[in-house]
């Protein structure tokens, strides 16, 4: 079973590689503009009281935290970030197991002296490692940044890091919708174009949530699970809605391990 | 014991038929041979026995064991080639023998080494630019590392050209040798006659014969071409020929039975041509089963 994970890990090391850098890299670029927006922070709320209100709710943004704040600044950047965390963990989600059947080497894998349930658990493992690795990362680059960059207002760490943490869960929620998918479908061409429609497709329900203010169609995405504006404001996890993913996380890998350890692999 | 034993093994897919109720008694230090025309089911047989797919109904048991509840022990001591060989791409040749050399618990190192020397694989390369053939020694080297104690071949042969199949035949007559039981499908028959002992003849996923290969070799129809002048039917009035079809001036049929009474009737025609040939198995299934 190590044998195995250790290959999964080598193969995701450029992949993790990749996400870390371009998420840091993204996380400064943003931060380095904060400078100017919270310079003068009555300007800045006229300039923001011009923009229709619908599109500032799309983006997350909230009367209780105002972009000139460092918190308000990083509710609006955060959105991104996530999405590049819905990316990567869809990716993984969707890829791992897929992959084995897509290029034909479940025969090679699955002929061996090892369980279905090793195998599933060795390539899990190793994802979520991965994507744990990558948020440490990221979530360096962001302290480092707002540190740097936080041109003096004042700033509270504790929902930052309560934040940072919801991310993880955030990744795994998509990590295992991914994983479900892909043990039910048949087949999975192209993983990219899943992970982008999953993580982009939930981003948009949860933009077009705020726009419309209805609850409904927020249970059904993660963005709104774990929605920054809240978590900041309130320091916590938004108690009852963060309990839909934390369901799908259950649901989800408990249907993966029933379908996957009965599977057919099929050949050409 | 039965090496392997599979009791009305059964595989749907969905509603489409893979097999049904396949019973297979494979003895310890046997060679078993599974023929049958592409599609009549040896694959979705050996698929089933190594785990990658599920039967709908009926059990099979590997050494003696239940292959679903114990499949991974069990496969510790089964060497697989498929026909179609597929690995990671990326990898280098001694990489992907390593990694497998992990799954198992014994020392493989040295089998392997001679494995590689005998197939004259290059381990330095990586899979993806190796040829299909070379693939396909890569497969053999990873299946048989382990020494099994169960070599289970899917139409192993394919890609493999003639000086190589020689040499895989000799490495797994020398592991039966060993003791190795061999389980081996094929659509030629040729090969099967070379080495096993024993068949089975599956058919629309149905075992229809399970025969010794020296019976089958007996039995065994050949396929005949006449050409010449002013042929008549009633010229060919000789016993275990059948089937005869007489179209301007050649005759095509079978012949069963003592070859040099063929060959005696024939050398009193006046003949353009004649071709005494092994009937293709889907010919002997037409002859041999209707």
């Amino acid at each position: 079973m190590f044998n195995i994970f250790k290959y999964e890990f080598k193969g995701q090391l450029k992949s993790m590689s990749l996400w870390s850098i371009s998420n840091v890299l993204l996380i400064v670029m943003f931060f380095a503009l904060y400078p100017n927006f919270g310079e003068d922070a009555a300007l800045m709320e006229k300039i923001m009281e011009n923009y229709p209100e619908e599109m500032l709710k799309a983006f997350g943004m909230s009367t209780a935290l105002p972009l000139s704040s460092v918190l308000g600044y990083l509710v609006f950047c955060f959105a991104f970030l996530q999405l590049m965390f819905a990316i990567q963990a869809s990716q993984y989600g969707f890829g791992i197991l897929s992959v084995e059947e897509r290029e034909f080497t479940a025969d090679y894998l699955m002929s061996k002296p090892v369980s279905r349930g090793k195998i599933l658990f060795a390539k899990v493992s190793s994802a979520i490692i991965s994507l744990f690795i990558t948020l440490v990362i990221s979530s360096i680059g962001l302290i480092v940044s707002i540190k740097v960059f936080n041109n003096g207002n004042p700033y509270e760490m504790k929902p930052i890091l309560i934040l940072l943490s919801s991310a993880f869960f955030f990744e795994l929620t998509f990590l295992t919708i991914g994983l479900t998918v892909s043990v039910i479908l048949r087949r999975i061409r192209n993983v990219l174009s899943f992970s982008l429609g999953l993580a982009f497709g939930t981003y948009i329900m949860n933009a077009v949530r705020a726009i419309l203010d209805g609850k409904l169609l927020g249970y059904l995405t993660p963005f709104y699970h774990f929605d920054p504006a809240y978590i900041l404001v309130h320091s916590a996890y938004d108690g009852k809605v963060v309990l839909i993913s934390f369901g799908m996380i259950i649901i989800g890998s408990i249907t993966t391990v029933l379908l996957y350890l009965k599977r057919d692999i099929y050949a050409l | 014991m039965f090496i392997i034993e599979t009791n009305q093994l059964t595989k749907f897919y969905g509603k489409a038929k893979g097999i049904e109720n396949v019973s297979l008694q494979v003895q310890e230090g046997e060679i078993f041979g599974f023929i049958g025309p592409n599609g009549a089911g040896k694959s979705t047989t050996i698929r089933t026995l190594m785990g990658l797919i599920f039967p709908t109904s009926g059990e099979a048991k590997i050494f003696g064991k239940d292959i679903i509840s114990n499949g991974p022990q069990l496969r510790q001591e089964i060497g697989y080639l498929p026909s179609e060989v597929f690995y990671y791409d990326k990898m280098k040749v001694k990489d992907l023998l390593h990694y497998t050399a992990g799954f198992y618990k014994k020392d493989t190192k040295k089998r392997m080494n001679e494995l590689v020397e005998i197939m004259e694989l290059d381990t330095s390369r990586r899979i993806e630019d190796l040829s299909y053939g070379n693939k396909k020694k890569v497969g053999i080297v990873q299946g048989l590392l382990h020494s099994p104690k169960l070599i289970v071949l899917d139409e192993p042969t394919s890609g493999l050209d003639p000086l190589m199949q020689q040499k895989f035949f000799d490495i797994i007559k020398e592991e039966h040798r060993n003791g190795a039981t061999v389980f081996f499908s094929s659509h030629i028959l040729s090969e099967v006659q070379e080495l096993c002992n024993r068949v089975a003849i599956i058919k629309d996923g149905s075992i229809i014969k399970t025969e010794d290969i020296k019976t089958l070799r007996e039995d065994n129809y050949k396929k005949i071409f006449i050409k010449g002048k002013d042929l008549k039917l009633d010229q060919f009035n000789l016993q275990g020929l059948t089937r005869l079809i007489l179209e301007n001036n050649e005759l095509r049929g079978f012949y069963k039975g003592d070859i040099n009474q063929l060959t005696q009737l024939i050398s009193q025609l006046n003949l353009k041509d004649v071709i005494i040939e092994q009937p293709t198995l889907e010919e002997i299934f037409m002859h041999y089963y209707k």
